[in-house]
């Protein structure tokens, strides 16, 4: 037996977390993601994936970069660098949105916490940091604002489902009912200092807590101890990206990447024309809004067992007309689904006669039936 | 991780238990863990011809795709028809319930060529452990 797709290794050692003791005391199957040695999975995975949907799942996110910016030009500067009108964000709100070159594609997806006035968090994937803190602080230079990449100086955890506010509220100092989507403050958990946020990646409800280094280890193991009777379960990297496919959410290097702008993702809605000033990338977005498209994200479920991966071709009447950019079976609906780039004409048609048989996902030389489903595949009960 | 002594094993992960002319097959304890949930499997027909070191099948797993290599040569004799029902089971019992085919071996009562013992196996994996 031998892996056809696993991801390759990078050069040199993957970087620990400050939770690999745990990770490892918990008999984590390690991976190097993004330069970074994270738990893959404790042990199967689809279990992992069901705690989350059902009670709650504990995830190490330490791999994720925070650079902060900051001074009084910081939101300007944002607005600047930025599609999204960061200005406009209350302090102690939340934003998703995205840094474009000035083509137009995506350098990456972020989300931005509005600390104070003069004071941002903009939290960048693992493998974008350098990236996104470089292209900050080049867009940010005119600007008094101050840009810090402070990856090192933050641990992060999150704890997401059904479950998590009612095992996280007896470790915190605040009350939860009080914190909204989409906010993130400063508060204590188990008696040390965190940037609580109710934000995440897995289509539930759930906390993300930025702690020092040091306080990971001592945070993780009071919310580990608290969920203990709700079903609380440690959840890896494979779960997490199960959990954000059915929930349609977008993983930089699958969906978005340098190649496609935020309107291919259908995510047009985060590039905001109407703030003051330029930014990166307004003229070419500006024109790719008008534009019709040449191509469209689309959902698919696969009407067999076989599971599409990125990379696979989407074919219409045996004819490529797109590409599979991340495919699992779905444990919530338990059949395969994917996400795939498609040409808009054959997307329309497919979407027209979802039962023909005419659109298929080619696994290995063999034509796979699919229908084209609206995205997200799963939406929480409220 | 558990390497059964009596069985024969294969530097692809492969376990092969040979009982005179017929030799079941499946995948390790240490492919399980490295895959993680089995979601799929398929395996060729009874009938068909297998030739040792060649690709016969394939599993799939949440993360990954990969390629079952016949430990053997000879023709597929019986597949685990519960495996297509139940993938999980290479996960939860690799060496019983979760066996993918029995191979009639070409060669008779001989004992096949190549394989690993428990032992070399042991010492294969330990190096990636």
């Amino acid at each position: 037996m031998m892996t056809r797709d696993e991801a390759q290794p990078a050069d040199g050692q993957p970087r620990p977390t400050p939770l690999r003791a745990i990770h490892e005391s918990l008999g984590a199957t390690m991976t190097d993601f993004a330069g970074w040695l994270m738990p893959l999975r404790y042990r199967s995975e689809t279990a992992e994936h069901r705690a989350v949907r059902g009670a709650a799942g504990l995830f190490d996110l330490s791999h994720m970069g925070e650079i902060a910016v900051s001074g009084p030009g910081a939101a300007a500067a944002l607005d600047y660098a930025l599609v999204g009108h960061l200005s406009a964000l209350q302090p102690g709100r939340a934003r998703y949105t995205m840094i474009c070159a000035p083509d137009g594609g995506v350098l990456d997806d972020l989300i931005v916490y509005r600390l104070s006035d003069a004071e941002f968090l903009v939290v960048a994937n693992a493998a974008n940091t350098g990236v996104v803190a470089a292209a900050l602080r080049e867009r940010a230079r005119a600007f008094p604002a101050e840009v810090d990449d402070l990856t090192d100086a933050y641990a992060l955890i999150a704890i997401q489902g059904p479950h998590a506010g009612r095992i996280l509220q007896p470790l915190a100092d605040i009350g939860l009912d009080e914190v909204r989507y989409y906010t993130g403050q400063r508060a204590e958990v188990a008696g040390r200092k965190v940037l609580l946020a109710r934000t995440g990646y897995t289509g539930e409800d759930g906390f993300e807590l930025f702690t020092s280094p040091g306080d990971a280890e001592p945070v993780w193991m009071a919310l580990a101890g608290a969920g203990e009777a709700d079903g609380l379960a440690p959840a890896g990297l494979a779960a997490r990206d199960t959990l954000r496919l059915e929930a349609g959410m977008p993983l930089y290097g699958n969906e978005l990447s340098r190649e496609v702008t935020p309107f291919d993702a259908g995510l047009g809605r985060v590039v905001v024309f109407g703030k003051t000033g330029d930014f990166v990338g307004r003229a070419a977005l500006a024109e790719r809004a008008q534009a019709a498209p040449a191509r469209v994200l689309a959902g698919l479920t696969i009407g067999s067992r076989r599971i599409p991966r990125h990379g696979y071709p989407v074919l219409w009447d045996g004819q490529p007309q797109g590409s599979v950019t991340s495919g699992a079976p779905s444990p919530t609906l338990g059949v395969p689904i994917a996400m795939a780039y498609l040409d808009p004409d054959a997307e329309r048609l497919a979407a027209e006669e979802p039962s023909d048989g005419r659109l298929a996902v080619g696994v290995r030389g063999s034509a796979e039936p699919a229908r084209i489903t609206a995205l997200p595949f799963y939406r929480r009960p409220r | 991780m558990t390497i059964p002594a009596e069985l024969r094993y294969t530097a692809e992960h492969e376990w092969v238990a040979v009982d005179g002319p017929v030799a079941s097959v499946g995948i390790t304890d240490y492919a399980q863990r490295a895959l993680g949930d089995v979601v799929y499997v398929s395996v060729p027909a009874p009938g068909t011809r297998v030739t040792a070191g060649e690709p016969c099948g394939e599993v799939e797993s949440t993360k990954s795709v990969s390629d079952i290599y016949s430990p053997v040569d000879g023709e597929v004799a019986e597949i685990n028809g519960d495996v297509d029902d139940d993938p999980g089971l290479l996960n939860s019992d690799p060496y019983g319930a979760g066996w993918l085919m029995k191979v009639r071996l070409d060669n008779g009562d001989a004992e096949p060529a190549g394989l690993l013992t428990a032992d070399e196996y042991a010492e294969l994996t330990e190096d990636r452990e």
